[in-house]
């Protein structure tokens, strides 16, 4: 969801349409008697309330500023959370660094255990595993032999993603997610969002964790 | 020489940053614009205690008449109140628009004639009080009526006090296209068209319901 009243605009919009349900409640009763005026009066508050949620859900487009570094070094933005230790990930980010100066900074999202968590902003237990999780994967980014540091982000991947990009000039993006029938990052369209606000090259890697468990 | 050296030592220094870093922002609205939402947020409730009192007293009190007898409301003269002040959004809309488009004459211009509407509807008001015939003191009808209308002057006056610095503003020179640069347009007037809105629910309830 997103704010629906952002700007002096938007509310200047929400000003004509409750002005023009007040004259049509007004005259209403005037014609008639004010309860007819009242119950118009709730319908209409009914249907704004309605409208109000619609046009408030999901998020607005928008692009992400982006920094450049320009010092010849390849910087890699790493973003993954359960699967950051995963086979594939590492693999790709060895592919984008091979004959490369390369940093690397690795993202992972605070992700609260349930919707309540989240809403109760109960997510100490969700940035100690994330942080845990990006620790370990740092160790497995520099067993490889390459430069890394981590950071646990916003639990909302897309913001993560972009509060990395203010402090850390990425020039490519890895996203890793569970496969497609359990990542819920695909379900709510965290890499296609990347891709439409992002203007740098983004990977998606698909880790299966249970593959790797029953390979190792 | 070494003036020449402390100079330059001098410049470093000034060159360096100083403070906290700048905080990532992920929200996509401004601090400003976010603080005058949540103000509006905090005086919603605010206006929801009173308009909790003035249905307590409409539908559980229940009097035979409202207003009671021998009261009677000017619904002419409020309306016509109300429609300056309606008109009144659309001219600080005007403002706002002019100034996105560089247009600063057009500024100057919305932002006077908002003043001026907005003064008009709280000199119109408190006329109507001068002439209403009956007090706070009279009945809970009273307490009401004026806690609810004077509630709202009073929002009306703030918003006079924040159009008047943006007007000052506007006539110093102040403001320009980009969003960032007139911020101190847009905050008065998303105010304003709260305390617009708000008197149109008030009207519709206490003098027309």
């Amino acid at each position: 969801m997103h704010n629906p009243l952002r700007s002096e605009a938007d509310a200047f919009k929400w000003v004509v349409v409750i002005g023009v349900g007040a004259v049509s409640v007004i005259v209403l009763t005037l014609l008639t008697r004010p309860v007819f005026g009242v119950v118009l009066a709730a319908v209409l508050i009914g249907f704004g309330i309605g409208f109000a949620y619609r046009g408030a859900r999901g998020s607005l487009p928008g692009s992400v500023s982006l920094t450049h570094g320009g010092d010849g070094k390849h910087r890699l933005l790493v973003v993954a959370n359960e699967t950051v230790g995963g086979k594939a990930l590492l693999d790709e980010i060895r592919d984008r660094c091979r004959n490369r100066d390369c940093e690397i900074l690795v993202v992972t999202p605070a992700l609260p255990t349930s919707r309540a968590a989240h809403w109760a902003s109960d997510v100490d237990e969700a940035i100690e595993l994330a942080r845990q999780r990006m620790e370990l994967s740092l160790i497995a980014i520099r067993e490889l032999g390459l430069k890394a540091k981590g950071e646990v982000g916003d639990s909302e991947p897309n913001v993560a993603i972009e509060d990395a990009l203010r402090v850390f000039a990425a020039d490519e993006i890895v996203i890793s997610t569970h496969p497609p029938e359990r990542s819920r990052w695909l379900e709510h369209g965290v890499v296609d969002r990347a891709r439409e606000q992002i203007d740098l090259p983004i990977s998606h890697v698909v880790v299966d964790l249970a593959a790797d468990r029953a390979v190792s | 020489m070494e003036s020449a050296t402390v100079a330059l030592a001098h410049d470093a220094h000034d060159e360096e940053h100083h403070g906290p870093p700048e905080a990532n922002q992920s929200s996509r609205i401004d601090r400003q614009t976010l603080g005058i939402l949540l103000f509006i947020v905090s005086e919603v409730m605010l206006f929801g205690a009173f308009f909790a009192s003035y249905f307590f007293l409409r539908v559980v009190v229940d009097p035979a008449t409202w207003p009671p007898h021998p009261y009677e409301l000017p619904v002419a003269v409020a309306g016509i109140n109300t429609a300056i002040l309606v008109s009144s959004s659309f001219t600080i809309h005007y403002a706002l628009e002019s100034i996105r488009r560089g247009n600063r004459k057009g500024l100057k211009l919305g932002l006077v004639l908002t003043w001026l509407l907005g003064a008009t509807f709280l000199f119109i008001q408190i006329n109507e009080y001068v002439h209403l015939g009956f007090s706070a003191r009279d009945l809970a009808f009273g307490s009401i009526f004026y806690g609810l209308t004077g509630l709202h002057g009073a929002h009306v006056f703030v918003g006079l006090l924040l159009l008047s610095f943006a007007t000052i503003r506007a006539f110093r020179g102040h403001f320009g296209p980009e969003a960032k640069n007139h911020l101190g347009v847009e905050v008065p007037g998303i105010y304003w068209h709260f305390v617009d809105v708000m008197w149109i629910i008030v009207y519709t309830t206490v003098y027309i319901l």
